[in-house]
């Protein structure tokens, strides 16, 4: 168990790096999901399923629809489509 | 033009008349019609120099950044004066971590008699099995009070960032959604069948945690946030016209004014019966039942209420400018 939990801690120092690196803002934000996935699974190691449920809801789910919203909105995913189209 | 008549002949007819009327060669009232040609502006020598003499000088003060003695000095002060911010923050910020306590220390502020009164006598007073829902919504009430204020009040401020009022014509709301959606695929058939699935289960289990929140783990944010997001795969899936069915601006505000308001009221008059050790006439229940812990379970509900649509609405918002 205290292996699983190393290798979770590591994997979210991993994501919070990479979310800053990543180029594309479409890749941000999807591991930025699994960021707050892996973040609810610590939650409930750390014996808190209050804040597990709440988690996995708001970080993983609506933020995430409301990221997509706002990036459709500012027209960032189509271009980067039409980049990859050409 | 005909063939059997003459020119002449023809254009005295009516429908010649009017074909040249048409073609602006004769007006039937005005006869010939002068068509004057297009007199070509004169500009002297001088004019025209100084025109293009701006439009390079525009170009060099403004367009052309490498060479721009006054830009580059802001750029290099710009630069110089972020680094300089930064540091003297990170310093002031690693200053104050310096006099913070230690970590795990016996003697921290935060280690007093408080947490050992929740958890010793937090089932007694409050009624409530989950000790977090306890302190949430009885000891700590009027912060989860100010919290869902707090959601309430984003709302608004995205409903006045957002809000898109015309009603008809061109850039109305549901002319905006058809262009924000036009690259979409419409009643997409996995979407729709997985959300047929997955919509009543996600909603009946924000129900049981909203439900259960004072025995078992989660509570009203939780539970309220899990229906939010089913009624956004909902609403992804089926569109405007259905959720519009059971769920509009209206709907909204009445619900968030109701639960609002009966929260205030409800924990006000907790409060005060308690400040003045009045008898409040709520029963608190044997602990484990469902009807139990006083004013947890109705608070509970009124919370998940309100953060479920505030969920909803910021996504409508968001896609629609109006729900």
């Amino acid at each position: 168990m205290q292996i699983f939990q190393y290798i979770l801690l590591a994997f979210l120092v991993i994501c919070a790096v990479s979310v800053s690196f990543s180029k594309r803002l479409l890749n941000s934000i999807l591991i930025f999901m699994s960021y707050s996935l892996i973040m609810s699974i610590i939650w409930i190691l750390l014996e808190s399923p209050d804040l597990a449920i709440t988690e996995a809801a708001v970080g993983a789910g609506v933020t995430s629809v409301l990221f997509f919203a706002t990036l459709k909105k500012i027209h960032a995913i189509r271009e980067e489509d039409e980049e990859n189209h050409e | 033009m005909s063939r059997l008549l003459s020119e002449e002949e023809y254009g005295r007819r009516p429908i010649g008349a009017f074909k040249q009327w048409v073609n602006g060669i004769r007006d039937p009232y005005l006869n010939n019609v002068e068509i004057r040609e297009k007199i070509q502006p004169q500009e002297s020598e001088e004019v025209l120099r100084k025109r293009q003499e701006e439009a390079v000088a525009v170009i060099r003060q403004v367009h052309d950044v490498a060479n721009n003695s006054q830009y580059t000095l802001f750029r290099k002060f710009y630069k110089a004066a972020a680094l300089v911010c930064c540091l003297t923050l990170t310093i002031l910020l690693l200053i104050t971590v310096a006099y913070l306590p230690p970590v795990g220390n016996a003697g921290n502020p935060a280690h007093n008699e408080v947490a050992a009164k929740y958890i010793e006598d937090g089932m007694q007073d409050t009624g409530a099995v989950n000790i977090v829902t306890g302190m949430i919504l009885d000891y700590r009430a009027f912060d989860t009070f100010g919290e869902s204020n707090v959601l309430f009040i984003a709302t608004c401020t995205v409903l006045i960032l957002m809000r898109n009022d015309k009603k008809k014509g061109k850039g109305s709301a549901e002319e905006e959604e058809k262009r924000d959606s036009f690259y979409e695929p419409k009643n997409d058939k996995i979407l729709q069948t997985v959300a047929m699935v997955l919509v009543p289960f996600i909603i009946l289990f924000g129900i049981y945690v909203i439900l259960n929140g004072h025995l078992s783990p989660g509570g009203g944010f939780s539970g309220g946030a899990v229906i939010g997001a089913g009624l956004i795969l909902y609403l992804n899936a089926f569109g405007f016209e259905k959720t519009e069915r059971f769920f509009t601006a209206k709907t909204y505000k009445w619900i968030s004014f109701s639960a609002l308001s009966f929260y205030c009221i409800a924990k006000s008059y907790s409060f005060y019966t308690g400040a003045h050790h009045l008898e409040s006439g709520i029963p608190l229940g044997t602990p484990g039942n469902i009807l139990s812990s006083g004013l947890i379970l109705p608070l509970n509900i009124c919370v998940g209420l309100v953060v479920a649509c505030t969920m909803y609405a910021f996504f409508a918002l968001f896609r629609k400018g109006g729900f």
